[in-house]
């Protein structure tokens, strides 16, 4: 299926949804909307949907830096976001997490949908590695962290702690909370940082594995991943307009 | 949330974490002012209420910056606002987790150092009271000022100045009721009051608290 995305189109995209009981078809508002984060509710992982974006305006603190961003992820499909350092790959992939209001437009799904990986890997040094993925194990209700462990190679390390870990271990770490999470759409930013050729093949397989099952990601990266059938998205495109004066290095001062 | 809960305690208590924090503070604050103040127990009787009461209030003010500024640096924060875990109950919980780590433990040494401070016998039991009643309020107000400072460095000059005027009502009602307790009087109208506004505190500022975090993740 290929991937739409629309500048600044009007088009109404439906939400294709086999189990119309467990997706609740709800789009988020903007800005009026000041719950970015409703209530817990199990998202539903393996049922079919698409994931759009119509005319979204992203803020970064009081500017705003994105406009008319409008995409389309269908399940199965990988979205690269491409862009220069400060373009707003971050901005957007915080707005579509529900840790920002949108500025303008809709949002497809809702918040509980998205899997977030910051580029902080959001570990605890004192922790040990099985203790940190049995922790969001718990947090996200998920089945059991041995599948998880070894598809990023974390078994042998389970009892080691956080703070003994190489950059890329970490990496892989905090990766691995996303297969936890049991969402549909992840939304990766700078997921390679750090890791090792062998280890991006590794996390290669497994956003595919993620994709095959019906999932959806949307990746900002800078390095080819090799996911069959993904599409580029260049944000570059959709920089507001009042926002010439963004100091280019705002992207990683604000994280 | 119950996970949420245990991965903080564990924290608080392994290598780096502020459990033993306030504790200790308070804990030389109680040794300190008998040799300042002189041996006269008469003196210190009478004064003993407030400098306890004064020094759980600066003790529960040291970890406060503590509470979201660490999960806020790592990432963590943004994680945890993301996760299906509503922000009202991660900021409950760090909350009953500050109480855990800090007002429990000086709820329960505040009888054996208030002996150190001459203490009449008959205010121990309203002042462990008080500070049981009291202190998840000292708590639940200091989360919503960490919440409000997450952002800053250097936050913690910030959080005392904000918190420590909402600590005021908590501090008067708890050293009188310790007062009146130790001049035989009945204590038991400021109880009420300071376990009303602990009660209003826990029920509300969980709200503003989670509020305060979405602004300043923005």
């Amino acid at each position: 299926m290929p991937l739409l995305y629309r500048l600044g189109s009007a088009g109404i995209k439906s939400i294709s949804c086999y189990n119309v009981y467990h997706c609740i078809q709800k789009s988020r508002p903007a800005a009026k909307n000041t719950e970015a984060f409703p209530v817990a509710r199990q998202s539903a992982k393996r049922c079919r949907m698409e994931f759009s974006v119509q005319d979204l305006a992203c803020r970064r603190g009081d500017r705003t830096v994105l406009s008319g961003v409008s995409f389309t992820v269908p399940a199965g499909q990988a979205l690269i976001l491409r862009g220069a350092n400060g373009s707003g790959k971050t901005t957007l992939l915080r707005c579509l997490a529900g840790l920002t209001a949108p500025a303008a437009g809709t949002v497809s799904f809702e918040a509980d949908d998205v899997a977030y990986g910051a580029h902080t890997d959001g570990l605890k040094a004192q922790m040990s590695v099985e203790e940190t993925l049995d922790f969001w194990r718990q947090i996200y209700g998920a089945q059991s962290i041995a599948e998880t462990a070894k598809a990023f190679e974390l078994s042998p390390l389970m009892s080691r702690r956080t703070a003994n870990l190489s950059a890329g271990q970490k990496r892989r770490l905090s990766l691995a909370r996303l297969m936890l999470t049991g969402r549909a759409l992840w939304a990766l930013d700078e997921p390679t940082v750090s890791l090792d050729a062998q280890a991006v093949a590794q996390f290669a397989t497994a956003v595919s594995s993620h994709l095959s099952t019906g999932g959806a990601a949307i990746i900002a990266t800078h390095i080819d991943l090799g996911l069959t059938g993904a599409v580029t998205l260049d944000v570059t495109q959709f920089k507001a307009p009042q926002s010439a004066e963004i100091d280019p290095f705002l992207d990683e001062a604000l994280l | 949330m119950i996970a949420l809960l245990r991965r903080d305690l564990a924290l608080a208590i392994r290598a780096g974490g502020g459990f033993g924090l306030g504790l200790a503070f308070f804990l030389i604050l109680c040794i300190l002012v008998p040799f300042g103040v002189g041996a006269d127990s008469a003196i210190l009787a009478r004064i003993a209420p407030g400098i306890l009461w004064v020094g759980a209030l600066l003790a529960c003010l040291l970890s406060l910056d503590r509470i979201f500024q660490l999960d806020f640096e790592d990432g963590t924060l943004d994680l945890l606002a993301t996760s299906p875990l509503p922000l009202e109950a991660t900021a409950t919980i760090k909350s009953l987790a500050h109480w855990i780590t800090t007002g429990l433990p000086l709820t329960l040494t505040a009888a054996p150092l208030g002996q150190l401070m001459n203490l009449p016998p008959q205010a121990t039991p309203w002042l462990v009271a008080g500070l049981a009643l009291g202190t998840p309020a000292l708590s639940v107000i200091g989360t919503f000022g960490a919440a409000l400072t997450v952002g800053l460095k250097r936050g913690g000059l910030l959080i005392s100045l904000l918190v420590l005027p909402l600590y005021m009502p908590t501090l008067l009602f708890g050293a009188e009721a310790a007062r009146r307790g130790a001049d035989g009087l009945d204590p038991t109208t400021p109880l009420l009051l300071m376990t009303g506004i602990s009660a209003g505190c826990v029920a509300l500022l969980p709200f503003a608290t989670a509020a305060a975090l979405r602004m300043n993740l923005r």
